[in-house]
């Protein structure tokens, strides 16, 4: 199992996640090389970042939190995995795959909708004939999903998830989805929305049905660059990073 | 002779590393989870409904493959017409198009907000989230796989055979249909099954502009990307369902056609 497992990661790595990413390589010579496996919807917020980061040149992989997870098990070892939930880093660090995880930012949930949409708050998701894009369940902005639905009268949320018409492998399948109109609404992060301008508007979710969106980071098990992984996140804490963060539109833990 | 025989070294030695780099993942899915895991992984009926829909579309968009691609290969391996290089270069295509970028283009092109959406909607089409829309995917990024393959078997028919045709009056319609597509036949059934396979472990287009939704756009591919994350060896035992029908395609094909099936379409 493991050594079939090394294998497939080892094929795999370089082109792995499908859904959406990008790799920036600055290669600069003589300074280590720090690879980051993180949540697609801290993309604007790390690549704003990695430039700003002197410890080391970060290359960056963005998918579904879940996804880069199930890497990692798979026996891919990037320096640092930042996600958009605790719970995923929180599990790799029970399994003795990351250090102890460090929450870095917090994220609002929210209804997204293209500009002219005539949606204005969650009775409309369940309204007929609007079409639903969200994220996969295994995926952080799915779960949170499922949690506000959770909070919602079982009417209300039959009605809504009766709407859902795919189910997104991460933030950037939901964000596709509605700026080509495909969707009416979707369910993303506030970061999410700021990130395309002015195609999308955000609608709020009242305070009793928001989920608490938390990130969290950690240097992974048998990291090639601890060091620079350890300052990459203490600058997500306080630094550049935690700036980048806060220009993304992402709030600091206090 | 010894002159020859480092590169017949060679060779063999080239023949060896793509066998084992071409196989090797293949296999790995088989020997990573034992047989029983496969099958008890797959008493699951998520997978079973992407098997399904898997099969239904793929079937679908091979139907609208075979049925528009035949004759349009037909043209382009028999007429000389103004054009036809450049006819032949787009149907190609595809083919070297990135299947997210060919989902995009589909969006762009029949989504709802798309060059031609009005027209769709009005016709009370529905593509987008729908069953229909994967099948539009699939026969989207297929289909070259179908014409180019048909177009080749078509172009090495003996003359002969088509003049003999002509000369006892039979007309282009019924030499089309009763000598050169029997005589094409196992370059037709290749490139049908290069198109079913291609049709089969498609995934970009499809994620991209029909979503994924359990029973209705989600097919296999998309079923095992949605459990690489959960649950691995349920992802690993969906994939090894593709890997063994998409063998038994190949093998199927390979022996109703004779074994030098590739070989002959190529010629």
């Amino acid at each position: 199992m493991i050594r079939v497992a090394a294998l497939l990661a080892a094929l795999a790595f370089p082109a792995a996640p499908l859904g959406g990413c990008a790799d920036s390589d600055g290669g600069e010579g003589g300074e280590p090389r720090l690879t980051v496996s993180a949540a697609q919807s801290l993309q604007d917020a790390f690549e704003d970042y990695g430039p700003r980061f002197d410890g080391a040149t970060a290359r960056f992989t963005f998918a579904g939190s879940d996804q880069l997870a199930a890497q990692i098990r798979q026996g891919v070892r990037p320096d640092v995995y930042a996600a958009a939930s605790t719970e995923l880093p929180r599990r790799l660090f029970r399994e003795g795959l990351v250090e102890e995880p460090v929450e870095f930012a917090h994220n609002r949930l929210v209804i997204a909708v293209p500009a002219d949409s005539a949606i204005d708050g969650v009775a409309d998701l369940g309204r007929e004939g609007t079409d639903l894009a969200v994220g996969a369940a295994t995926v952080p902005v799915g779960a949170y999903t499922l949690e506000l639905l959770g909070r919602l009268t079982a009417i209300r949320r039959r009605a809504i998830l009766a709407n859902v018409r795919s189910k997104e492998p991460d933030v950037s399948g939901v964000v596709g989805k509605l700026t080509q109109g495909a969707a009416d609404a979707g369910l993303l992060y506030a970061t999410d929305v700021e990130g395309v301008g002015g195609r999308l508007r955000t609608i709020e979710l009242p305070e009793r049905l928001r989920p608490e969106v938390a990130y969290a980071a950690a240097v992974v098990e048998g990291a090639k660059e601890p060091e620079a992984a350890r300052a990459f996140i203490d600058g997500l804490l306080s630094g550049p990073g935690r700036a980048a963060l806060q220009r993304a539109g992402f709030v600091s833990p206090r | 002779m010894t002159g020859g025989r480092w590169f017949t070294a060679v060779l063999v030695a080239s023949l060896g590393v793509a066998m084992v780099f071409l196989t090797m993942p293949l296999v790995a899915i088989f020997v990573d989870a034992g047989p029983g895991e496969l099958i008890s992984s797959l008493d699951d009926p998520g997978a079973l409904a992407a098997l399904r829909l898997s099969l239904e579309t793929t079937a679908i968009a091979l139907a609208l493959i075979l049925v528009i691609g035949t004759p349009a290969a037909w043209l382009l391996a028999t007429r000389s017409f103004p054009g036809r290089s450049l006819a032949i270069t787009l149907v190609e295509l595809p083919l070297v198009v990135p299947p997210a970028v060919a989902g995009i283009g589909l969006l762009a092109a029949v989504g709802p907000g798309g060059l031609l959406g009005d027209a769709v909607a009005s016709a009370g089409l529905e593509l987008v989230f729908q069953t229909t829309g994967v099948v539009v995917a699939l026969t989207f990024v297929a289909s070259p796989f179908y014409i180019r393959q048909a177009q080749a078997a078509f172009g090495a028919l003996e003359p002969s055979l088509m003049e003999a045709s002509r000369t006892l009056g039979a007309g282009e319609a019924r030499t089309f249909a009763r000598i050169a597509v029997p005589n094409a036949l196992p370059g037709l059934l290749a490139g049908a099954a290069l198109a079913w396979g291609r049709a089969l472990g498609e995934f970009g287009a499809t994620l991209v502009f029909a979503g994924s939704l359990g029973g209705v756009t989600q097919t296999a591919p998309l079923a095992i990307y949605e459990r690489l994350a959960g649950d691995f060896t349920a992802a690993l035992a969906l994939s090894a369902v593709l890997v063994a029908a998409s063998a038994a395609i190949l093998l199927g094909v390979k022996l109703a056609s004779g074994v030098r099936v590739l070989g002959d379409a190529r010629a």
